[in-house]
């Protein structure tokens, strides 16, 4: 046997799950179990209870919100994310993204919820998260609160979630409509952890572009916005001096940590790249006009 | 805990079209459990980390890895492994497609392969060799014998789009009478 030995639990309710989870002290969730079996199979995680909430079906929806918004079950698996035709119509980026995640067999079993507890620091879903300004919406036996994107990712593998809380939905906030899109990520290969990925959204009214938001992941400790450079775009047309001057607002500060897989500077010129290159397709989506690359 | 504290859980799992029930410890793994507990030693399993995809299997219809998935997670699952198949003589098409392009050299592969490649199959278009290529990519072969695979793959593709094209005939002829 590769795990410790634990105790087994599978659920038929949110309310149960949450009893279960406050009952131990070293009790996990598991959902798909594709980031939390590796670790278990490690031994790197030694629970007493594993509470399994994968056929908690209550928590598998996509509910469409009047703001042209989405409210996500945590248990939405990242297949559905990457087919759904809800999610393409309302947020293109998703399945974009959802292509570089893994293999379709770990994209079978993974879910929303499960990915952004994990909170690798170079996973997609997380990543989109601050992306897309989610509000995280976790339950405890003691009731439930939000937290927005932004407070949710503290550490690599460490969230804002309490011991005893479980992620239930993400609700995501509608996008102007004709919205600029892209989303890119460098890996060794295909379905490998990104060593740097991008992610953009563009609104341009006549020519001008009205909100621009720029994510990153892979080059610092949790998923980030540059609010710098989505500062640079506001304001202005995408013209070569602007993709540089976002850049340099994007990348110039970024500390990536040094590791087998890359070396800092290397991550760095990752992220320049690609931030030139999501900048222009998101550009092209949103005018219709492929910018001319000088 | 110490193992002798863990009561152990009731699973029950219909593999290959056969129905079985036993009790697991809640820690063994799905790989491990259709090896040593029911014999079927045609799942291989390589890194037991979910790397190398060597221990695909289908569970209700999807590929999954099955040393990524607790025995008792599947309770109540349909799971088929390379066992159902084809038969010595009567190979799959996918399998015969592979023993035709020599898609496999040593075998320790192919099992994680079929079952990555059946789901592909019915997931994706396939269209170029590098949707084959990205569809196989969470499945190593040591032997490299990826070319072999590959090939096997799009004679597949062009096998299943033949026959969507004659159902989609044969349909708006149906319709036309």
């Amino acid at each position: 046997m590769k795990p410790v030995a634990f105790d087994y639990c599978c659920p038929d309710s949110v309310e149960e799950a949450l009893e279960a989870l406050a009952s131990h002290e070293d009790a996990k969730l598991m959902a798909g179990g594709q980031s939390l079996m590796p670790m278990l199979n490690f031994r790197v995680v030694k629970p007493t209870l594993i509470v399994d909430i994968g056929k908690l079906i209550e928590l598998d929806y996509l509910r469409e919100l009047d703001d042209g918004g989405l409210s996500v079950g945590a248990l939405t698996r990242h297949r559905v994310m990457e087919t759904s035709n809800v999610v393409t119509r309302r947020f293109p980026i998703i399945p974009e993204t959802m292509q570089n995640v893994a293999h379709l067999a770990i994209r079978n079993r993974g879910t929303i919820g499960g990915s952004i507890s994990h909170a690798d620091p170079a996973a997609e879903l997380p990543m989109m998260m601050r992306l897309l300004d989610a509000t995280i919406v976790v339950r405890s036996v003691e009731g439930e609160r939000s937290i927005a994107a932004g407070d949710f990712f503290i550490a690599p593998l460490t969230t804002a979630l309490a011991e005893n809380e479980m992620v239930v939905r993400i609700d995501l906030p509608g996008l102007p409509i004709g919205m600029g899109w892209c989303f890119q990520e460098f890996a060794r290969r295909a379905g490998d952890f990104a060593l740097a990925a991008v992610g953009v959204l563009l609104d341009v009214q006549d020519g001008i572009i009205s909100e621009a938001r720029v994510a990153m992941m892979g080059v610092a400790d949790t998923p980030i916005r540059r609010h710098d450079a989505e500062a640079v775009l506001v304001g202005k047309s995408l013209t070569d001096d602007v993709i540089a001057a976002t850049v340099a607002a994007a990348c110039d500060s970024l500390e990536p940590s040094r590791d087998l897989h890359a070396s800092p500077d290397f991550r760095r010129h990752l992220a320049s790249v690609l931030t030139a290159r999501v900048l222009r397709t998101a550009w092209g989506r949103a005018t219709g006009v492929c910018h001319e690359q000088v | 805990m110490s193992k002798s504290d863990i009561p152990l859980k009731p699973v029950w799992m219909l593999v290959n079209g056969e129905a079985h029930e036993r009790l697991v410890e809640p820690r063994l793994l799905l790989s491990d459990f259709l090896r040593r507990d029911l014999n079927l030693t045609g799942t291989h399993v390589g890194c037991e980390h979910g790397v190398c995809g060597a221990c695909t299997v289908i569970v209700d219809g999807d590929s999954v890895r099955s040393c990524l998935m607790l025995a008792v997670s599947a309770n109540g699952c349909e799971v088929r492994t390379v066992e159902s198949m084809g038969t010595t003589e009567q190979l799959s098409p996918l399998q015969e497609a592979f023993r035709e392009h020599h898609g496999l050299q040593c075998g320790f592969c192919t099992p994680g392969m079929l079952a990555t490649c059946a789901d592909a199959l019915q997931k994706y278009s396939l269209d170029t060799d590098e949707e084959i290529r990205d569809a196989l990519s969470g499945n190593l072969c040591r032997c490299t014998g990826y070319q072999g695979i590959v090939e096997a793959v799009r004679v597949c593709v062009t096998g299943r789009n033949a026959l969507r094209d004659a159902a989609k005939d044969g349909s708006r002829k149906e319709q036309k009478r």
